[in-house]
């Protein structure tokens, strides 16, 4: 088959184009910085994973009981707002909250989590209760009749059918995280965004690079992680729906 | 004993009202399968729901097993009554164990008795315990879906079952084979059941009783006979159809016009019979439909040893307005 | 108030900032569109090739776009355009392909496989197919990939200023770089207005098409 054939090259094809930046990134100095600053690297790393690490971790602590508050009958009259808010708050660029978060709390690492938590937040907010809002409601109607109880309902049900949906949420904020992370170097914060953004002031192609590289590496090797957790998380029955869908 | 009172349903959204059960009386016999019928909208589900208290009455009263249902608790009632809907309403998130083990687990039965009840429901289904033990809703068809909705329903051994339209979504084949199932396992298990249905064939097949309803009316209620044979106002006639002669047809046994006359001649039963042979068991429905295909318009009726015990043809089915429910009963 | 009056005294400016990043974006995603809506429809009758671009794709959305940037100058450089407008323009092409392509590919899968039947039983051929049947269909899912595309674009558009691509990024930029916090704030609100209000316009849009 010639759709075989095309794979087949297209799949070479993005080989070699990797495989030659990659060369290409090792003679023209970008493993040398790296190579002559092992220390600085790895602090930089250290601080950039520390980063999206406490901002994630925050934005999932508030975000998903938020999600699931807004969900519950009693204030399931506030979702529209919050869910509004979340929507408009999805458009503003990642620079634009950073920059805005900067110029009221000066510069700093507390600047750069705040403005990091705040960007993370919608993703997971709006994936958490879009997955429990579209459980199938005859499923609740059945686990109703059968007598559960709310709670029941809510931990057996909901929560379980919607964790394909947070998980997921979770995992676009995170790797989104990696990458305004390395935009947070500008408002005081650190990271990896140090090497790149040095490298690009100065003109220097091999500390642009030795940043540049890491956080890619970093965002594709923290996609892959979450979607082997997520494999590990998500009830086996749902995942295969989903996938179709 | 399921026994209604009375039961009105208005539902409000805004300044409109719609009544969706109005003023409902009737009861259900313990063992009895009672069919609701009518068409879209008429309020059979809302009635159904109003049981397990999905939907709270506006006024009147319902007991189950002499209790008003009103003032037991929520969830005890729930789940002392098996419920089973259109789509199965399986858990994907359980496998097929733990999808039938919820009730038991919420009653808090032990390991080894929910193992025990699995199998045996499974069994009973027509369905490999271990094959499906830990499979998912997805791996399976539409039909073992069902199934399987109806075993969860019957796991904690509720006396009362609440089913709406379970096989509503299924192919005709295999919706009926699954009625023929749930009719056999009914046989043993001797359920109260409330069955929602549109369709009048279904209703008839399983129903021990039909009620009939209307925008929110009881039309009628009896047996699937009484429902056919004497359609109390121009909506039940209606509603069954101008074929109804024919849906009774299904209903009578051979065995059953037979009581009813001599005619059955034995004179005419020569020792070497050539052309068709019908069984005394089968339904009035088939004996007609080979008669009309039989080259002389005669065919030998046979018992279960295969005796010949006359011949039928088609000026006897004269006698089948004749045929009632009691002199059945009295003559099984 | 302030920052009314950095407003009122460089309004000119800013209008000129906010038609550069307008036009950075609708010529990143004009391109996108030019190219990901035809790419999408091929890999959609393309079975085998589709998840693999997908997935390559998908990847691209993963790469951080300061990175992105990052690599960009240092291969433009051999062509002497190292920073600019161009490293800028061809990043923002990549990222707005992938919702473009992923969306186009989508709807016209999901295109209700009798209607599609019909069509093959009228006689129509492939390509009558796509153009009479399957992508009007399809378009206002398209609409959907278009929309996330524009709003992605003018995000990482202000970014772009860092590699000198204009826009209203440079406000951003400048304004850190010297500690202006009203030119920062001018600079980050003006882009988050121009990137809601064009979000819920192409919103208004879209539900226009999509109701037809
Ligand atoms: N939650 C509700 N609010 C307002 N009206 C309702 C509600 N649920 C049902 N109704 C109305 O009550 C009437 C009866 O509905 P019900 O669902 O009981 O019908 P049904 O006989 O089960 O119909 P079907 O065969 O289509 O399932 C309908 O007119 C319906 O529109
Ligand atoms: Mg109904």
């Amino acid at each position: 088959m010639s759709g075989k054939k095309t794979e087949k090259i297209v799949k070479a094809g993005l080989y070699v184009v990797v495989i030659s930046i990659l060369g290409w990134a090792y003679f023209s100095g970008a493993f040398q910085f790296i190579i002559d600053n092992p220390k600085d690297l790895l602090y930089l790393t250290g601080q950039h994973l520390k980063l999206v690490g406490i901002s994630a971790a925050l934005a999932i602590a508030t975000a998903i009981p938020l999600g699931i508050l807004i969900t519950r009958p009693k204030f399931k009259k506030l979702d529209w707002i919050v869910l509004n808010f979340a929507n408009i708050g999805q458009t503003v660029p990642s620079l634009a909250i950073l920059a805005l978060v900067m110029s009221y709390f000066g510069l700093g690492w507390q600047t750069a989590i705040f403005a990091l938590w705040f960007n993370s937040l919608l993703p997971i907010l709006r994936n958490t209760v879009a997955g429990i809002e579209n459980v199938n409601p005859q499923i609740i109607d059945a686990g109703k009749g059968m007598g559960m109880t709310s709670k029941q309902i809510f931990f057996k049900l909901e929560l379980p059918n919607a964790l394909y949906a947070i998980m997921a949420g979770i995992r676009t904020s995170v790797v989104i995280n990696v990458g305004t992370g390395a935009l947070a170097f500008l408002i005081g914060g650190g990271g990896l965004g140090d090497l790149i953004f040095t490298g690009i002031s100065l003109y220097d192609t091999g500390i642009m690079l030795s940043g540049a590289v890491p956080v890619i590496l970093l965002a594709v090797l923290l996609d892959v992680l979450l979607g082997k957790l997520e494999k590990i998380i998500v009830p086996r029955g749902l995942q295969r729906t989903l996938e179709a869908a | 004993m399921i026994e209604f009172q009375n039961v009105t349903k208005i539902y409000e959204s805004g300044d409109k009202k719609v009544t969706a059960v109005n003023n409902i009386n009737f009861h259900v016999e313990p063992g009895e399968i009672c069919v609701f019928l009518g068409p879209s909208g008429c309020g059979k589900t809302t009635l159904l729901r109003m049981v397990n208290r999905l939907i709270p009455i506006t006024s009147g009263s319902i007991e189950v097993e002499g209790k008003n249902i009103n003032s037991m608790d929520i969830i005890k009632l729930r789940r002392s009554i098996g419920y089973v809907i259109q789509h199965n309403g399986l858990f994907p998130n359980m496998t097929i164990e733990d999808n039938i083990n919820v009730v038991p687990k919420m009653l808090g039965w032990d390991q080894n008795r929910m193992k025990n009840r699995y199998s045996e429901l499974m069994e009973m289904m027509g369905l490999d315990p271990g094959q499906f033990q830990k499979r998912y809703p997805y791996e399976l068809s539409g039909g073992q879906q069902q199934r399987i909705g109806i075993a969860r329903a019957l796991a904690a051994d509720p006396p009362v079952m609440l089913m709406d339209e379970p096989f509503g979504a299924l192919d005709p084949v295999i919706r009926d084979r699954l009625q023929n199932e749930f009719l056999r396992i009914q046989k043993e298990m001797k359920k109260t059941i409330l069955f929602v249905s549109h369709d009048i064939d279904e209703a008839i097949k399983l129903g021990d009783k039909v009620a009939i309803f209307d925008t929110g009316k009881l039309m009628q209620i009896g047996t699937p006979d009484e429902i056919l044979s004497n359609p109390k106002n121009d909506f039940v006639r209606d509603f069954v159809g101008d074929d109804r002669a024919l849906k009774r047809l299904t209903l009578l046994k051979v065995r059953d016009l037979m009581v009813l006359s001599d005619r059955f001649r034995k004179s005419r039963l020569n020792s070497e019979w050539h052309g068709q042979v019908i069984s005394v068991n089968e339904n009035l429905k088939t004996a007609l439909s080979q008669l009309l295909s039989a080259p002389n318009g005669e065919i030998c009726v046979v018992d279960d040893h295969n005796k010949k015990l006359g011949v039928l043809c088609v000026s006897d089915f004269n006698l089948f307005t004749e045929v009632h429910p009691k002199d059945i009963s009295i003559v099984r | 108030m302030e920052i009314l009056e950095f407003v009122q005294a460089n309004w000119p400016e800013i209008l000129e900032m906010t038609l550069e990043h307008i036009e950075l974006v609708g010529l990143a995603v004009g391109i996108a569109i030019i190219t990901g809506v035809p790419f999408g429809i091929y890999i959609s009758q393309k079975e085998s090739l589709a998840s693999l671009v997908l997935a390559v794709a998908g990847i691209i959305m993963t790469i951080p776009s300061i990175a992105l940037f990052g690599i960009m100058i240092p291969i433009f450089s051999l062509i002497n355009q190292g920073i600019g407008f161009l490293p800028a323009i061809v990043a923002l092409i990549l990222y707005s392909q992938l919702p473009i392509i992923r969306n186009t590919y989508i709807a016209i899968k999901n295109v209700d496989p009798n209607v599609r039947d019909a069509a093959i039983g009228m006689g129509m051929t492939t390509f009558q197919r796509l153009l009479k049947v399957e992508l009007p269909l399809a378009f206002p899912v398209i609409m959907a990939g278009v929309r996330t595309a524009i709003v992605l674009t003018i995000g990482i558009g202000a970014i772009a200023a860092y590699i000198g691509a204009g826009g209203l990024g440079g406000y951003i930029a400048r304004g850190i770089s010297t500690s202006y916090a009203v030119m920062i704030q001018v600079g980050a609100i003006s882009v988050s207005i121009l990137a809601i209000s064009i979000d819920v316009l192409l919103g208004k849009l879209q539900k226009r098409f999509s109701s037809v």
